[in-house]
């Protein structure tokens, strides 16, 4: 236990989102950003990140509840997991992220766990997090990406020397429910749709969200254009508790007459990114809902997939799932 | 209430471990606590540089002070925190509550489970001073005034729910925050809400039983 000491930081809890701002100005890349501190606290604890300064966000109280707005929803970055989840709001309108949140990690950690902090979460290679000086520490080789490299949880799709996957649950929901990411920075405040917030290792193999380091995201805004529409979320772990996703699916559907009349469907855990599958969006809009554009449906998610040493058995998983979320969305 | 103030040797929340022999066990919590004495004074160096900053609680940008009240089981405790300290190291090794485990301190076994303002938290993913203001309760705090035990603690002795013990006061504490939002919930629900604590006697089924009869007797 001893050895899990974390170092020493300055902490700093800044009581509005205006200091935590100069915070971010003042102690520029010294600064660590922290909400829940489920994924930062293992950094600091393994002592492969050492921050200078911590500044914790969850003091912020504008940073936190579920309001609703004119073109829909807004949810604080700070908000819990846990709330989301029992928010009757979101269960009667975005029942999708509602499930999403409920099946993080265990009941303690969704208990302080913060949707900000879910989308903004490092990757979980263990390669990586055991602090070897891969591609995306820095380095110059990927120690997942090789014969003997133990990849089973890694990547199908986009791989660039990184194999990580996006380990969100949350994030696909959003993806799929068309939300956009309000994020404030020095020179004030700008949108960007959930789907762009997340860049891959080809766009820079060093972050996991477009947010600059003096930038914090500050809410997630969902627009009422799914709101009530017909959802379907599955998260397959080795466990059902703790684990991160294998693979999971979230799936927004429109029906008009059971015909498939709009769709959006996003999954996490095959890229490092949350992949939306606009091909399959395309491929089953305007179809009946039936067995077999669902088969079709599934068929064209794993175009493309390029499998690892011992990942093979994602592309079937995915199939399946995305099979499933068109069945019975 | 009288604030109590953190000595560092013979700490403990229970007269008996301030008995007049020193047993085996004080010797060594005494030894435990100095050593802490000694970390924390190595990491005042880093720190020198922010004392004239004021406090942030007020609302003003700073670092956080060290000398700082938490609200444990009821009780103000005065106790110097280092800005990295998490809760678990705090109750266990500055304020002498031991009843709180550590298991893995990764958030990934749930034997450091407490309550913060009865909501069930992995106290090793918690920092300290991220509870001022909050009430904090551990297992030493469920029983009452008289020592009788808390419902749910009487339950799982009724119904032998642990087997070695050490995951016990963590899973009692999930089945109290349960409770508290749930009074009377099904056996897949208390399931759920008792999945975050892992018991590696494999004694789920036996912890369940006593989550259903403490729902049942409370």
């Amino acid at each position: 236990m001893t050895k899990d000491m974390m170092r020493g930081f300055d902490l700093y809890q800044p009581a509005n989102l205006e200091n935590a701002l100069n915070l971010t100005a003042r102690l520029g890349k010294d600064a660590w950003l922290m909400a829940g501190g489920n994924d930062s606290l293992d950094w600091f604890k393994d002592r492969v990140k050492n921050p200078v300064a911590l500044i914790d966000l969850l003091a912020i109280d504008s940073l936190k509840g579920i309001r609703e707005t004119a073109e829909g929803i807004e949810i604080g970055a700070t908000t819990t997991l846990t709330e989301i989840a029992n928010s009757d709001l979101v269960k009667s309108r975005y029942n999708l992220l509602a499930e999403a949140a409920s099946h993080v990690a265990s009941p303690q950690i969704r208990n302080v766990s913060t949707i900000g902090g879910n989308l903004c979460q490092d990757a979980r290679c263990w390669y990586y997090r055991a602090g070897l000086d891969c591609y995306r520490a820095g380095g110059k080789k990927c120690y997942a990406d090789t014969p003997e490299g133990m990849n089973r949880e890694h990547c199908l799709f986009a791989a660039d020397r990184c194999v990580a996957v996006s380990p969100s649950d949350t994030a696909p929901a959003l993806v799929a429910l068309d939300a956009t990411c309000l994020i404030h920075g020095p020179e004030g405040q700008r949108s960007v749709k959930a789907e762009d917030f997340f860049i891959g290792p080809a766009v820079d193999i060093e972050r996991m969200t477009v947010l600059e380091e003096n930038e914090i995201l500050t809410a997630i805004q969902i627009p009422d254009r799914w709101a009530g529409a017909n959802f379907y979320f599955e998260k397959v772990a080795d466990r059902n508790t703790w684990d991160f996703a294998l693979v999971n699916v979230a799936c927004a559907m429109r029906l008009n007459n059971g015909t498939i009349e709009d769709v959006r469907i996003a999954c996490s855990g095959v890229e490092c990114v949350p992949k939306r599958l606009t091909v399959v969006e395309s491929v089953v809009k305007g179809s009946p809902v039936d067995d077999e554009i669902a088969a079709l449906a599934g068929k064209s998610a794993i175009r493309g997939a390029t499998p690892l040493n011992y990942n093979h058995f994602k592309i079937p998983l995915l199939e399946n799932l995305v099979k499933r979320a068109i069945r019975n969305s | 209430m009288e604030p109590e103030f953190y000595t560092p040797l013979g700490a403990g929340d229970t007269p008996k471990s301030r008995s007049a022999r020193v047993s085996r066990r004080s010797f060594i919590k005494g030894i435990i606590a100095t050593g802490a004495t000694v970390a924390s004074g190595s990491m005042l160096g880093t720190l020198a540089g922010c004392s004239a900053e004021t406090s942030s609680t007020t609302g003003i940008a700073g670092t956080v002070e060290r000398l700082i009240t938490l609200n444990i089981n009821g009780k103000s405790r005065r106790v110097d925190v280092l800005p990295q300290e998490t809760l678990a190291m705090t109750l266990r090794y500055k304020l002498g509550l031991t009843g709180t485990k550590l298991g893995c301190d990764r958030g990934e076994c749930g034997a450091c489970t407490i309550l913060i303002d009865d909501v069930p938290t992995y106290s090793c993913s918690t920092l300290s001073h991220g509870v001022r203001g909050r009430q904090v309760t551990t297992i030493e705090g469920l029983q009452a005034a008289n020592g009788d035990l808390h419902p749910v603690q009487q339950a799982f002795v009724d119904e032998l729910g642990p087997q070695c013990g050490f995951c016990t006061p963590g899973q009692v504490l999930s089945a109290v925050g349960l409770l508290k939002v749930n009074p009377s919930p099904t056996r897949d629900e208390a399931r759920r809400a008792m999945s975050g604590n892992l018991c590696r006697c494999g004694a789920y089924d036996h912890y369940l039983n006593s989550v259903m009869r403490a729902a049942r007797t409370s």
